[in-house]
């Protein structure tokens, strides 16, 4: 098994830590369940979808919480949300070297809506606390369900993403806007255009992922350790400052000016001046990296 | 509720807030102090742009104010709902205003939300929600979606949805409902701004929504479901 994408929760786990040091807390067989769910009809699942717990990475100790996209798309209920915001709360007590969050999620889970909206915003600040700790968080995304939502928000208040080729990062998904907006707005059937719009690729070339790779267990493993390691190194960089954020607004607001006009994002990479843009997605993660490396932004 | 009128209950003393395209930005006067005032009006979709125009008022308020309070006036339907704005990288702009608000909290800032007419998804997550306690006029609309796209996406029958609505917060709308599950702090019906001037004083960094909507009935298991695993100590 090497694949990150058509891996569950507990197997991106077992072989994205050292063997055999994950330790879960509130297991399965506690069958701690969401309490909305019944009242639906809809199936529950014993971790809620989402296992958590501490383990080791190269022998660090590390605390690590992965959303199962197998269990209602990996969406953040009451329960689910919780564990996640309680893992954060533990990290601050016994500050380990890092927190891996591995993300695969559509975002607030709709059985749960209001709930699961208000868990959203508690995983939000419990993460931004852990980040003032100096403890360096850092979010993988390469399951087949992408993230969405809020959970895509939650991705980028994180130090640092590893993202896959195969994964996407984005908030509203394009059958909500096709919805919404209709199919001229966004036609979600056009696939190529779902994975330049909110694929690992185009999000690394604007610099809001750290980290790209093939979709591989093992490359997750090795970059998240690495992008751990730069955190430390540069430890003053973990939590929020005034000036990492006058600096990320200043990006932020640029990446408006330069691309506001573009219709799709072919035309931003070549504005990068990348040489064959339409090229880009046939890629293989090494070689797309070699050719970003001279035009992608927010490094 | 107009805004113009909603800042002259709020601020009586006086306030200088205006609009640009939806967007509302300024200072009032609470008490005898002056607190930045951030919001949206007519249910603004909250854009790349909004998002961002947000975020510089809160870098504007860090920097040359130290530890003035800020008033977050929500007003909108959540976020905008266009490809530019995904391939722009929406989930960005929204995250870099949290972190924004995050970052002036802990330098000593208090912040307050108040619903004022509606809030929905991801436009509440990053504005109201990240204060450190929020507020709802009685008649504001908060949610996640309505009942009829919540029952096409969950499949469940939006007459089954409607019913339960009635007797679980979960499901149904309304600044009530958020106040039972603790998402909101106190609902406001008469004297804004004795009202706002007490939310400001009481304004505490502790995230204690979970507690809330436990004590309230409103959300059985996030505090134990939270506690308990905050509580895991390490064991050999």
């Amino acid at each position: 098994m090497s694949s990150y994408l058509e891996a569950n929760a507990r197997e991106r786990l077992q072989a994205l830590l050292d063997t055999d040091s994950f330790v879960e807390i509130l297991p399965p067989a506690l069958r701690i369940v969401s309490p909305h769910l019944g009242q639906l009809d809809a199936p529950v699942a014993f971790d809620d979808g989402v296992a958590i717990g501490r383990g080791r990475l190269h022998g660090e100790s590390v605390f690590v919480a992965a959303q199962e996209g197998g269990f209602m798309g990996g969406a953040v209920g009451e329960v689910h949300g919780a564990k996640l915001t309680g893992l954060l709360q533990l990290a601050l007590k016994e500050r380990p070297y890092a927190v891996l969050l591995l993300l695969e999620t559509g975002g607030v889970r709709l059985h749960e809506a209001n709930a699961g909206l208000i868990a959203v915003s508690e995983v939000m600040r419990a993460l931004l606390e852990v980040r003032a700790a100096g403890i360096p968080v850092i979010v993988l995304v390469g399951g087949s369900n992408g993230c969405f939502g809020g959970m895509g928000i939650v991705a980028r208040c994180a130090n640092a993403i590893v993202i896959s080729e195969e994964g996407r990062l984005a908030m509203s998904g394009p059958e909500v806007i096709e919805t919404a907006n209709g199919v001229e707005e966004f036609d979600s059937r056009d696939s190529a255009l779902v994975w330049r719009t909110t694929g690992g690729k185009h999000r690394y070339l604007l610099g809001d992922c750290q980290m790209l790779v093939a979709d591989n267990v093992g490359a997750f493993r090795q970059s998240a350790f690495e992008l751990v390691q730069q955190c430390h190194a540069d430890a003053a960089a973990i939590p929020l400052t005034l000036a990492g954020l006058e600096a990320e607004q200043q990006l932020l607001q640029q990446r408006i000016a330069s691309f506001g006009q573009a219709h799709d994002p072919l035309e931003i990479w070549t504005q990068l001046g990348v040489a064959d843009a339409a090229g880009l997605p046939m890629l293989e993660a090494d070689a797309f990296v070699a050719v970003a490396a001279d035009v992608r932004l927010g490094v | 509720m107009d805004w113009k009128n909603l800042a002259t209950s709020l601020f009586p003393d006086g306030h200088n807030i205006i609009e640009r395209d939806q967007f509302l930005s300024g200072s009032g006067q609470v008490g005898g102090e002056t607190v930045t005032v951030i919001g949206t009006t007519g249910h603004a979709a909250i854009g790349v742009e909004i998002a961002l125009l947000q975020a510089q008022e809160v870098l504007a308020t860090v920097r040359a104010h130290p530890q003035r309070a800020i008033v977050i006036l929500v007003d909108t339907q959540g976020q905008r709902l266009r490809h530019r704005d995904e391939m722009l990288g929406i989930n960005s702009y929204m995250a870099h205003l949290a972190k924004c608000l995050d970052l002036a909290r802990r330098q000593g800032h208090r912040i307050v939300g108040l619903v004022y007419d509606q809030a929905l998804s991801g436009g509440f997550i990053t504005s109201g929600l990240m204060a450190d306690a929020c507020y709802a006029l009685p008649e504001a609309t908060i949610r996640v979606m309505g009942l009829p796209a919540m029952a096409r996406i969950t499949k469940v029958p939006e007459e089954r949805l409607t019913e339960l609505a009635k007797s679980n917060p979960v499901f149904a709308p309304g600044a009530a409902n958020y106040l039972r599950m603790g998402g909101i702090e106190e609902i406001w019906h008469d004297d804004l701004a004795q009202r706002l001037m007490q939310a400001i004083r009481q304004a505490d960094p502790q995230d204690k929504r979970s507690a809330a909507g436990l004590q309230r009935g409103g959300r059985s298991m996030a505090f134990k479901v939270t506690q308990a695993v905050a509580d895991h100590a390490d064991t050999p």
